[in-house]
């Protein structure tokens, strides 16, 4: 009888072989779940939103401030939830962008030892309070904290919110600026203080320069974070729809709407259908806004 | 003059960098402050609310009086469905990006994704549930829906985490189990995956700590505002630590004051402890690691 061919012989398509070709198959298919999710994400709001295209009036979404979706003629002028969505936005970005840079180059740069791993985990727990307790603190201590300070009749207003976001976005705008500042190569440090600079002057004008990019990108993911933040604004701006003037006017945020008025809705009518807009709108942006980030960060690598 | 002594421009420096080092350090303490203040607070005022009474009774009187119980095991059971399900394919998932993907257009589009995902606000994850889940799926609102919702919301954190400690495992370690002639699923099962589990866990705990505070995704796809029962099954609606804060501090008149505080307190404990395990966890794998 003749001996089996080479090539059977070789065959190494043993137990272990379908093992690893199975394994690397449902790794695959786990693998691309990421890609499907953000789709699929899409595709599911976009079904149920879509639908508000024929009812839509665009110039009145952008420009009316009128959001009456339950009045007898109602009218889904979406400008005074944008505008209260970017006034609590910009403020959170007026206090976390201050905090988060200089608390990023102090626990980067200066802090040492004990302190540091302090300071480190007081930021991990700041990042870690539900956004429903900030809500509360919004409600409870800022708003007696506001009423007493500034002496207004409400305390549930653009800086309250403001100030509850910027402080819920400035951990993670602190975690990420601080990987920019460490990704700058220790060359560059010695190198200038070499040539007799002080640390601050070789911050300054060395190690900032070259985080730039990753920087800017914190303060991006920062804007995100601010603009998707759906509870702590909900209880804590007040939510009355407003064009605010003034800080201290009640606001109400895209985001907000949606979860104070989703539940009330049929599913399929027009205020429904209008609710998943502004849900595809907010996840349009923050795609943007997220996209932006990344390709900023990859300016950095490429230089 | 010494040629070593230093200038009037040296001086002014030094000066220049105190300063700003102790600014800093005051911007620092600023960002840090409120969590201090934040608990203190929330121990002063719900502390005398807490009892095992409290813990383990079931709210009474329209909420306004007795415990929690029935939001507390909700909770627990809406973190493990959602664990269930985001554990097994975000770490298949980080396997897939950190030991087969090619450098492709396949694999860039799958990381924008991840970080695209993770930027998506929680409440069009809660509007995605309620299309994909409650509706196309007919989950109705159900823990199942709440679930797989706060799953799909959690898992870019995971497999971010987990491809990072799989990453940490040293390239050598896999190139001696290959030169074995080891397949690449043995090497991942008796090299890799051995190497990497305590970090994988670090980031496992982290989003448990997340998912338990999640409120919007929840509020529509499953959690109820008010049932005096337990659940049963995963097809039942339930209560949720969360959305319990959110309602006995805004949708419900009367409500004694120390109540929203205790819940607050429970929640934000709960929370805490999840994360001081985590943060417990990497300080001791830190400590361990040979390589």
């Amino acid at each position: 009888m003749a001996s089996p061919a080479p090539t059977q012989a070789n065959d190494a398509r043993d137990l272990a072989w379908f093992q690893d070709k199975l394994a690397q198959f449902l790794i695959f298919i786990g693998g691309i779940s990421g890609i499907v999710l953000i789709i699929s994400i899409f595709v599911f709001v976009s079904r149920e939103g879509i639908g508000f295209l024929g009812t839509l009036d665009v110039g009145e979404f952008f420009t009316s401030p009128a959001w009456r979706p339950t009045s007898e003629n109602p009218t889904y002028g979406a400008l005074a939830l944008m505008a209260g969505t970017a006034s609590v936005t910009g403020l959170a970005m007026l206090v976390s962008i201050p905090l988060s840079l200089g608390a990023a180059i102090y626990i980067g740069e200066f802090a040492k030892g004990k302190t540091r791993e302090v300071l480190k985990i007081l930021t991990e727990m700041l990042a870690a309070i539900p956004s429903v307790v900030w809500g509360f603190i919004g409600l409870s201590l800022m708003n007696e904290f506001i009423i007493d300070t500034f002496n207004v009749p409400v305390g549930l207003n653009v800086l309250n919110a403001g100030i509850i976001l910027g402080l819920m976005a400035a951990p993670i705008m602190t975690t990420i600026a601080e990987d920019a500042l460490k990704a700058v190569p220790d060359e560059y440090r010695a190198a200038a203080e070499a040539m007799g600079a002080t640390r601050w002057q070789v911050i300054w004008k060395v190690v900032v320069p070259a985080a730039k990019n990753g920087l800017v990108a914190a303060v991006l993911l920062g804007v995100g974070r601010g603009f998707g933040e759906t509870m702590a604004v909900l209880m804590a701006s007040g939510h009355s729809i407003n064009l605010p003037s003034s800080p201290f006017d009640s606001v109400r945020a895209l985001t907000a709407t949606i979860a104070a008025e989703l539940g009330e809705t049929a599913v399929g009518s027009d205020h429904y259908q209008a609710l998943f807009f502004l849900g595809i709108f907010l996840f349009v942006v923050t795609f943007l806004i997220n996209l932006t980030a990344d390709l900023v960060v990859r300016g950095i690598r490429e230089q | 003059m010494s040629l070593f002594a230093a200038t009037p421009q040296t001086i002014k420096d030094r000066k220049v960098e105190n300063r700003v080092k102790w600014a800093l350090g005051l911007v620092t303490a600023v960002l840090v402050l409120p969590v201090l203040v934040i608990l203190t607070t929330l121990v002063i005022k719900g502390g005398p609310a807490i009892s095992m009474d409290f813990l383990f009774s079931e709210p009474t009187n329209g909420m306004t009086e007795g415990g929690i119980f029935p939001a507390l095991v909700g909770t627990v059971w809406l973190v493990v469905c959602a664990l269930c399900f985001s554990v097994p394919v975000g770490v298949a998932a980080a396997l897939y990006l950190s030991e087969y993907a090619p450098d492709n257009w396949i694999t860039r589009a799958l990381n924008l994704a991840i970080i695209n995902l993770a930027g998506v606000p929680s409440i069009v994850h809660a509007l995605f549930g309620v299309g994909a889940f409650v509706i196309f799926a007919d989950f109705g609102t159900s823990i199942l829906a709440a679930s797989l919702t706060l799953a799909v919301m959690t898992l870019p954190l995971i497999i971010v985490s987990t491809r990072e400690s799989l990453q940490a495992v040293p390239m050598a370690f896999r190139e001696a189990c290959w030169n074995m002639g080891a397949t690449r699923w043995q090497t991942i099962r008796r090299v890799v995956l051995p190497n990497s589990v305590s970090g994988i866990l670090t980031g496992v705990i982290l989003e448990v700590s997340r998912t338990a505070g999640e409120t919007a995704p929840i509020m529509f796809t499953g959690a109820a505002f008010f049932l005096p029962f337990l659940p049963q099954t995963v097809w039942d609606q339930t209560m949720a630590m969360s959305l319990h804060l959110f309602v006995i501090s805004t949708q419900v008149p009367d409500v004694p004051d120390e109540l929203p505080y205790g819940v607050a307190l429970v929640l934000i404990g709960m929370v805490l402890c999840m994360n001081a395990l985590s943060i417990g966890f990497r300080t001791w794998l830190r400590g361990r690691r040979k390589w």
